[in-house]
């Protein structure tokens, strides 16, 4: 197709930064688990985010989706700065979300809990849509009409009116991917989607993750510890460690950084910390 | 193929308001079925159901626990009636501006609402419920409020020399208009804004991700179901013909409250059982024990809850549920062999 060189890798880096992250710094009191960290994720790419335990990876996410702000620094998306935006906000720039241990709405049906992702597409308030007025309506079959997209591409046509606390684990995770892809976003963020999966369910994730890719012409930011699968679907990798950028380029680039081996093998002891 | 099945799922749509087209033709029926006290008391019991949606719609569906919408039926009923009484309006026209005020009153509580959480947001509107009855027999609001006495106004005769006594045409008007409320919550609940207040309720902060503006929707729910609330104390006032400070104590909104979770938690059909139940129940009691009525009815809420934990609405649902499945894959079936 039409970005099949940005699938090769970071070939698409002559096209300006989708997210540009720069010198974040974030502070919990006197614990600094942010300490200045920079990187960018281009167009149509998979940028992964690795690192040890407490290397600041989900408070990094976390400042990008607006949950946290950052103490100092800066995050651009599509050269807008983003920092310190409201959350609710973040959905309609075009930044979608999973949740590392899954925040569906428990009660709700699969379908509703997926038609709850494309609530920022709407704008039918309460008179409109207590009265079903003509936009409300049409509003309605275009999140409709999304959604049956949605639940063919991730297999959940079958289970699409049972309540999605029933399901099992795996099924939820594709409900997540579901409910942050049927706004359409331009940067999907991706908190340990391997986590809780066997062996063959990430398998058919990669896969899963390459083709959405492709269908959706978006970027993924991934936040994962399953080195296998990050290493397999990455254009580029970052790597943190103890909140500092250790590495940051191709997968092979990476893996091959003494900084990353020593941070994951331990092999020097560690009195960086002080 | 995801094309293929949505137009059968489309198709399946329009059987929902025929049932409601039904329902309400079964909730007019009785304007010539059931006489005087009977009637009276349905229209009572219709006024409830409309009370414990506005409820039901806060509570239910957004996950903000009130123990105080007696004050807003109490402030329905009240401007209703001054309305009537002191500026000789007609009951009809009393009815959006009452809704307004409620509307706006419960936008000015769901403010502070934000800030209080579960429990605790339970204790201030409770406490909101405790407050009014005080304030309505307040002397310097006497020339409008008629202080400890109330107010009294006239029983509304049928319009258009239609052949209708008044307990009939009360019946009728304030059904008509419950069904309307009916119909627009059950359009609002399953909306964007519906599926936006459960989901706030699940998950706030996911809801937040998702680009719901939390203070917004909640703020908002609130107004809509004070105001539907509101509207169901002015029917009440007309029904009664008479507002008194005493008929608006705690209890009512403790009664609100059982009706919600007797008919149902987050259902709109509960609501109406949620409405039989606490006129009728209570009268039932009394038939059994005019010693202690209370005794009866405690025992008979206490078997409810105990035989139908999830309300009225899910045991409908239980029941229907497999019944409901089979007809929708039944339709699915059909539309893909055609």
């Amino acid at each position: 197709m039409a970005h099949d060189a940005a699938a090769g890798g970071p070939v698409a880096a002559a096209v300006a930064a989708l997210l540009e992250v720069s010198d974040i710094v974030v502070r919990f009191g006197g614990v600094t688990a942010v300490a200045g960290v920079s990187f960018a994720v281009d167009q149509h790419q998979i940028c992964g985010l690795i690192g040890p335990n407490g290397a600041g990876k989900t408070t990094l996410f976390n400042c990008i989706s607006g949950i946290y702000r950052p103490t100092e620094g800066e995050i651009r998306f599509e050269g807008e700065t983003i920092t310190g935006a409201p959350r609710h906000r973040m959905m309609g720039f075009g930044i979608g979300r999973t949740f590392q241990n899954l925040a569906l709405f428990r009660s709700l049906s699969v379908r509703d809990n997926v038609l709850a992702g494309a609530h920022c597409l709407g704008h039918a308030g309460f008179m409109a849509s207590a009265l079903r007025l003509p936009r409300a309506r049409r509003e309605a079959a275009e999140a409709e009409a999304r959604l049956h997209h949605l639940l063919g591409l991730l297999d959940l046509e079958a289970v699409a009116e049972v309540p999605v606390a029933s399901l099992p684990f795996g099924t939820q995770k594709r409900v997540e991917l579901a409910r942050a892809l049927i706004s359409g976003p331009k940067l999907l963020l991706l908190d340990e989607p391997a986590g809780g999966l066997n062996h063959g369910e990430v398998d058919g994730l990669a896969a899963l993750l390459q083709d959405i890719r492709r269908q959706f012409s978006l970027s993924i930011l991934l936040v994962e510890h399953h080195m296998n699968l990050v290493m397999r679907v990455s254009d580029k990798v970052v790597a943190l460690d103890f909140g500092k950028k250790i590495a940051d380029g191709t997968p092979d680039e990476v893996r091959s950084e003494p900084e990353v081996i020593r941070a994951y093998l331990g092999e020097a002891p560690h009195d960086r910390a002080a | 193929m995801p094309v293929a099945t949505a137009p059968a799922r489309a198709e399946s749509r329009p059987l929902v308001p025929l049932a409601i087209l039904g329902l309400a033709l079964l909730a007019l029926a009785p304007t010539f079925l059931v006489e005087g006290y009977r009637l009276f008391q349905l229209t009572l019991a219709v006024i409830y159901a409309v009370a414990i949606l506005g409820l039901n719609i806060v509570t239910g569906y957004n996950g903000q626990i009130s123990l105080g919408h007696g004050a807003f039926y109490a402030v329905g009923a009240y401007a209703t009636a001054i309305m009537m009484a002191s500026f000789g309006m007609p009951y009809w026209a009393t009815l959006p501006i009452a809704a307004l005020i409620c509307a706006g009153l419960g936008y000015a509580i769901g403010f502070p609402a934000l800030r209080l959480g579960g429990l605790y947001l339970a204790l201030t509107t409770f406490a909101l419920a405790v407050a009014v009855p005080q304030i309505l027999k307040y002397h310097a609001f006497e020339e409008w409020t008629g202080g400890v006495q109330g107010v009294f106004i006239a029983k509304p005769d049928a319009p258009f020399g239609l052949p209708l006594n008044a307990d009939q045409w009360l019946y009728l008007f304030t059904t008509v208009i419950a069904v309307a409320i009916f119909l627009l919550s059950w359009n609002l609940l399953r909306s964007r804004i519906g599926r936006a207040m459960m989901a706030i309720r699940d998950q706030p902060i996911a809801a937040e991700a998702m680009g719901m503006d939390i203070a917004r929707l909640k703020t908002r729910t609130f107004a809509v179901s004070a105001m539907i609330t509101g509207i169901a104390g002015a029917l009440s006032a007309i029904a009664v013909e008479f507002v008194s400070p005493d008929s608006f104590s705690v209890m009512l909104s403790i009664t609100l409250f059982v009706g919600m979770v007797v008919g149902g938690i987050a259902s709109i059909l509960g609501a109406v059982f949620g409405g039989l139940f606490v006129v009728f129940v209570p009268n039932l009691a009394e038939e059994i024990s005019k010693a202690a009525p209370g005794v009866i009815y405690g025992v008979i809420l206490i078997l409810f809850l105990f035989i139908l934990p999830t309300g009225f609405a899910g045991f409908l649902r239980r029941l229907a549920g497999p019944l409901l499945r089979r007809w929708r894959d039944g339709a699915t079936t059909n539309q893909d062999g055609r």
